[in-house]
């Protein structure tokens, strides 16, 4: 296995509000390994941008605090660094991808120097070398006319495109590390999967690790290796996309999925929701956080919090559920049906297939 | 068949100046039955929240005709009819953030309407409506005094939803009333909204541009592109057997919390056809139309 370029070792971040200190980020744990895209699912207020954010040292502080932790990328911890030194980390090593590509390009700037300024900063090259590679960068994410669209101000461009320049800005010092926070939320399905392609195609050719902060479960499915799903600044349950979709043991991954109607679902039923809202960061529940909107809650989940627990090599979920002492609580029926009707999907599919051959 | 609550002919918006107008809404025809979910879905700018606003007359029409139970809403009356036509159409907006006002307590907001009609004089019986309408909602009585600031994303909603039914509306327009809130909240809010229309049979115009929702909250479905509706029919019809090419490209893009059939999804691009004059809306089964030639149409049923 390839060593992992990015690891998140017990990071905890707070924020010191007039209510007390909110904890927003609380031992947050993972790695990730070059070429590999992670999805961080979760709520707003789960601590997902906190992250996210923090992976880039973006956290002002005050009020935020950088309580403990390590975020150890390319064998190097980032948190002691100075801004100096995060400045040429920053947009160089690791570049981000915001929600909003109406507000995260600049409206007074050309596209164009928006791209080159990336790669003078960075990059030694001469003035026109940064112009050609610039030009080279809007083709690349699919922008027709590169050329003519270089010397254009970002309202002449729709919000798909404006999406693909930021993209191509994002990507301008060939970046190891991208992490895209909800990149599409802002989007049409049609553009979005646009969108998706583009950054699984770009993955593929340059191998950069991607981050994905999305609450969109398709989303997902369709982009991600590996998912962590925070509740309440932690990760309550991480594994391969196949062991979170098909094989989940977190109640709260029960709940994100059940919520969701599926185009088969029937429309009798109501949804699955998951009860009230996440807990006050400011003082934390004792126990499992989730406990209180949980309907399988044990005695032990209002006590002490649960640890992770191991279900395979790669998935692990922080449940009391999972314990060897814990009574069987098999997933909800709604849930486990939908899996079942995309597991009997793909195998009818298959059968049909070795049929044929 | 229900009867036709909502009979829309010929709707056309079309905004700024008269020599080169922009085509929001281009000449749409549609019928919402009594006690139906009719979903409008299309990308943005397509027309969808301009025919919604259109109909309870945020804008005065270019042209056509929108007939509410029987009457024109967009023909000249009296102040008192109009009213009775408010209390009949409410709206329930996109952001829970923006509809609200920040200086009002929730119960001022709920009780608002009482007192542009007239309605709950008495301040005890008034309290009494404000109180159920929470509950109705999902709130508690304790919440009529607080500020929006003090509730979150799915509770500001449920406000908004509980101030669209305090006049007792028999129709709906729910223009993306889910896009701003979270998963697990959405869910939340659909089974509300769904609970409601069968306590109170309301009919629902549901604007909104997440498909697998609208699939499941909708009876029928109509696909808008660029001011036209280009397919509308029954919700199973439109997702399992779509015609028009667009309608089809947009259900090729809806990504699935299925992993393994996303790694294998292929979308389908969609390339603007430019049709004659002829097009019009075509039935090509029961209650299910699509807007093209009848060269096209049934060039797109083959394929």
């Amino acid at each position: 296995m390839s060593e992992p370029i990015l690891q998140v070792k017990d990071l905890r971040i707070h924020f010191k509000t007039f209510a007390g200190f909110v904890q927003a980020v609380r031992g947050v744990n993972f790695e990730l390994k070059a070429g590999e895209t992670l999805a961080i699912v979760g709520e707003s207020g789960s601590g997902k941008s906190v992250t996210s954010n923090a992976l880039m040292k973006l956290i002002p502080e005050p009020p935020g605090i950088y309580e403990s932790g390590e975020i150890i990328f390319n064998g190097r911890d980032l948190i002691p660094l100075s801004d100096k030194e995060m400045s040429k980390v920053r947009g160089n090593e690791i570049s981000m991808i915001f929600q909003d590509p109406m507000t995260s390009l600049n409206p007074t700037m050309r596209v164009g120097r928006q791209i080159t300024e990336v790669i003078l900063k960075h990059k030694n090259v001469s003035a026109s070398e940064a112009k050609k590679r610039a030009i080279k960068l809007l083709d690349q994410v699919g922008i027709p006319m590169p050329e003519k669209r270089y010397k254009q101000y970002p309202h002449e461009f729709s919000g798909g495109m404006r999406q693909r320049v930021v993209i191509a800005i994002a990507l301008a010092a060939e970046p190891k590390l991208l992490i895209a926070d909800e990149p599409t939320t802002a989007l049409d399905v049609t553009i979005q999967a646009q969108i998706l392609e583009l950054m699984k195609d770009i993955q593929k050719t340059s191998n950069t690790s991607i981050i994905f902060i999305t609450h969109d479960l398709g989303v997902v499915a369709n982009v991600a290796d590996r998912v962590a799903v925070m509740y309440a600044g932690q990760i309550v349950e991480y594994g391969t996309v196949n062991e979170i979709f098909y094989n989940p043991k977190h109640p709260y991954t029960w709940g994100l999925l059940g919520s969701m109607p599926d185009i088969d679902s029937n429309s009798d039923e109501l949804l699955r929701t998951i009860p009230g809202s996440p807990p006050d960061l400011t003082q934390p529940p004792k126990g499992d956080a989730f406990a209180a909107r949980n309907e399988f809650a044990l005695a032990i989940d209002y006590e002490k919090e649960p640890p992770m627990f191991q279900v395979s090599e790669t998935h692990f979920a922080k449940t009391w559920l999972l314990h060897p002492d814990a009574p069987k609580i098999p997933i909800p029926e709604a849930v486990a049906k939908r899996i079942e009707g995309y597991l009997g999907k793909e195998n009818m599919l298959n059968g049909e297939k070795t049929i044929r051959n | 068949m229900a009867k036709k609550l909502l009979e829309i002919k010929n709707l056309t918006q079309y905004f700024g100046s008269s020599k080169e107008p922009v085509k929001a809404v281009d000449g749409i025809s549609f019928d919402i039955y009594e006690g139906e979910t009719l979903g409008l879905v299309g990308e943005s700018g397509c027309g969808k929240s301009t025919t919604g606003r259109s109909i309870i007359r945020l804008y005065d029409i270019t042209d056509g005709e929108i007939i509410f139970n029987g009457k024109d809403v967009h023909s000249s009356k009296s102040a008192n009819e109009m009213k009775q036509f408010n209390r009949q159409m409410q709206m329930i907006f996109q952001d829970p953030y923006a509809s609200l006002n920040p200086r009002m307590k929730a119960g001022e907001i709920i009780s608002e309407a009482f007192d542009i009609h007239g309605l709950y004089k008495n301040k005890k019986e008034r309290l009494e409506k404000v109180e159920s309408l929470l509950e109705a909602v999902g709130l508690n009585k304790e919440h009529a005094n607080r500020y929006a600031h003090e509730f979150s994303g799915g509770q500001r909603q449920r406000i908004g939803i509980a101030r669209a039914l305090s006049l007792n509306p028999s129709f709906i327009i729910a223009d993306e009333p889910i896009s701003a809130l979270d998963v697990s909240i959405q869910a939340q809010v659909v089974n509300l909204l769904k609970q409601l229309q069968k306590e109170l049979n309301l009919t629902y115009l549901f604007i909104a541009h997440d498909l697998s929702m609208v699939k499941y909250i909708s009876d029928r479905i109509a696909v808008m592109y660029r001011g036209k509706i280009v397919e509308i029919g029954l919700a199973d019809d439109i997702y399992h057997s779509p015609v028009h090419p667009y309608t089809k490209s947009l259900l090729s893009a809806i990504p699935l919390p299925d992993p393994i059939s996303e790694s294998k999804r292929t979308r389908i691009p969609y390339v603007h056809e430019e049709l004659d004059e002829s097009a019009s809306l075509y039935e090509v089964a029961d209650m299910h139309f699509v807007y093209g030639t009848a060269a096209s149409v049934k060039k797109w049923q083959n394929t």
